[in-house]
């Protein structure tokens, strides 16, 4: 269950939109990762302060058109875990 | 021409900013140039901080203060917090020499992201020959703490040549020891003084091939134990069968600013026969799209062959322009890395040279003014 827990950005990544790039990225040491549109939205939510269901909640009253997302948020949550872009805090 | 280029060409978004050449060190595989001593001129505050806002306007997102060593220069907390204002993320490389805890400190406050710390070797004795300096090490070992007690992200460089492969052990162990974040097991790249030296620097194929098995066999040890450090292992290209995909393109997401204001589209671009555009009279916009120097290699109009025919061209760009002009004569020429390179057996003899190699440190030659000049008297 990671809906309780509080998802942060590792220390040393920021996160940022582009204007030129027209898209948010991850910024690290000597590194940049461009974020699609979906992966933009969930880690502009990700704030080290609202566990993972205040998010989901957050992200389906913006795009109610999307349906519920919980599963997509989690998914992709744990893979940014894996690639050390966020831990829980 | 430069209106068809402008059209597929992306943003640099990687500016490396080369503060200065000075360096209290005298690493004998610098990549500065063999005659920088004779380049004594260095931008001033305001045009460094001219430069770093025309950057971030096209794009630029990544910026690097290098050098020489960027801690000489003594307005580099303005330029970090002009850096930062301007939304880059900002990496300081540096050798932490002239490095304190209260700079650690004034850096972190200025905005600094990130510190890289570069080390010759993973013990006093052998760090300090190659660097040239009685007391690097120990600074660097202190420095190194000092940056993660600030809270920094924090990269550790190695330059790994024949006479400090075999402690990869040793070094990884220093690394985790340190609590690195990333360390970079760089081998050296033959430009600069690394290509003068080439003979005494580059590791045999048995040295390689045992350095690789003990980095996997350790990268395996810190999943197992379930560290995070991540270890990156530059191989050296001499050894590949194909070039490398220099820079990801010539003029494609890089671009280098040298100390007097040369804009180029890598940091060893300078050693080629190119007239390369010079901050000071040009807009870096104006640079990046139109200048003759940055759209010279751009595209694959330029490529002779094998590379015009080759169907891997677009994958590694006829490889790195400056390894075909220092071991050929001429940069057009494909990167003679490959195998398909009618100059290949340039890099088979560097092989075979480096079997049979017996020099020392004290053949190697050292990073200096004075030998800058020797080598450039004339």
């Amino acid at each position: 269950m990671t809906l309780e827990k509080t998802p942060k950005l590792r220390r040393g990544f920021r996160f940022q939109w582009e204007p030129v790039q027209q898209s948010h990225v991850l910024l690290y040491p000597e590194g940049m990762v461009k974020l699609n549109g979906s992966a933009g939205a969930i880690l502009a939510e990700v704030d080290g302060v609202r566990p993972v269901h205040q998010i989901i909640h957050s992200l389906e009253q913006q795009f109610p058109e999307a349906g519920p997302l919980a599963a997509d948020v989690e998914a992709f949550l744990a893979d940014a875990v894996q690639q050390q872009w966020i831990e829980w805090s | 021409m430069t209106v068809v280029a402008e059209a597929r060409v992306g943003p640099p978004l990687w500016l490396l900013a080369e503060l200065t050449y000075r360096c209290p060190l005298q690493c004998p595989y610098c990549s500065n140039p063999l005659d920088y001593a004779s380049q004594q001129q260095e931008l001033s505050t305001e045009q460094w901080l001219d430069v770093l806002r025309q950057g971030r306007a096209m794009g630029a997102a990544q910026l690097g203060f290098s050098g020489g060593e960027p801690l000489v220069r003594q307005d580099l907390p303005e330029l970090i917090a002009g850096a930062r204002d301007l939304g880059y993320y900002t990496n300081l490389i540096t050798s932490g020499i002239g490095l304190t805890e209260a700079k650690v400190q004034a850096f972190a406050e200025a905005g600094l992201d990130h510190i890289q710390v570069s080390f010759q070797a993973s013990d006093p004795e052998l760090n300090n020959a190659v660097a040239g300096s009685r007391k690097a090490f120990e600074q660097k070992l202190a420095m190194a703490r000092a940056v993660k007690a600030a809270g920094y992200p924090m990269v550790l460089n190695f330059v790994i040549h024949r006479h400090n492969i075999h402690q990869m052990n040793d070094i990884l162990a220093l690394c985790e020891n340190l609590d690195a974040d990333y360390v970079e097991l760089a081998t050296c790249q033959y430009y600069g003084w690394a290509f003068k030296n080439r003979e005494g620097l580059m590791p045999s194929k048995a040295q390689l091939v045992q350095a690789e098995q003990e980095v996997n066999d350790y990268r395996h040890d810190l999943r197992t134990r379930g560290r995070p450090m991540k270890v990156i292992f530059v191989t050296p290209d001499y050894y590949e069968e194909r070039p490398k995909a220099c820079m990801n393109g010539w003029g494609n997401l890089f671009l280098t600013v040298a100390p007097d204001g040369t804009a180029l589209p890598c940091h060893s671009a300078r050693l080629l026969p190119i007239d390369f555009p010079n901050v000071q009279t040009k807009s870096l916009n104006d640079i990046w799209y139109h200048s003759p120097g940055f759209n010279h290699y751009r595209g694959d109009s330029w490529m002779p062959e094998p590379c015009r025919s080759c169907d891997e061209k677009d994958k590694d760009f006829g490889g790195c322009r400056c390894q075909a002009y220092l071991l050929t004569g001429n940069a057009d020429n494909a990167d003679p890395v490959c195998s398909k390179s009618p100059h290949n057996d340039r890099i088979l003899a560097a092989r075979t040279a480096a079997d049979h190699a017996t020099a020392g440190l004290d053949d190697l030659i050292y990073r200096n003014a004075r030998n800058s000049k020797l080598l450039y008297r004339g």
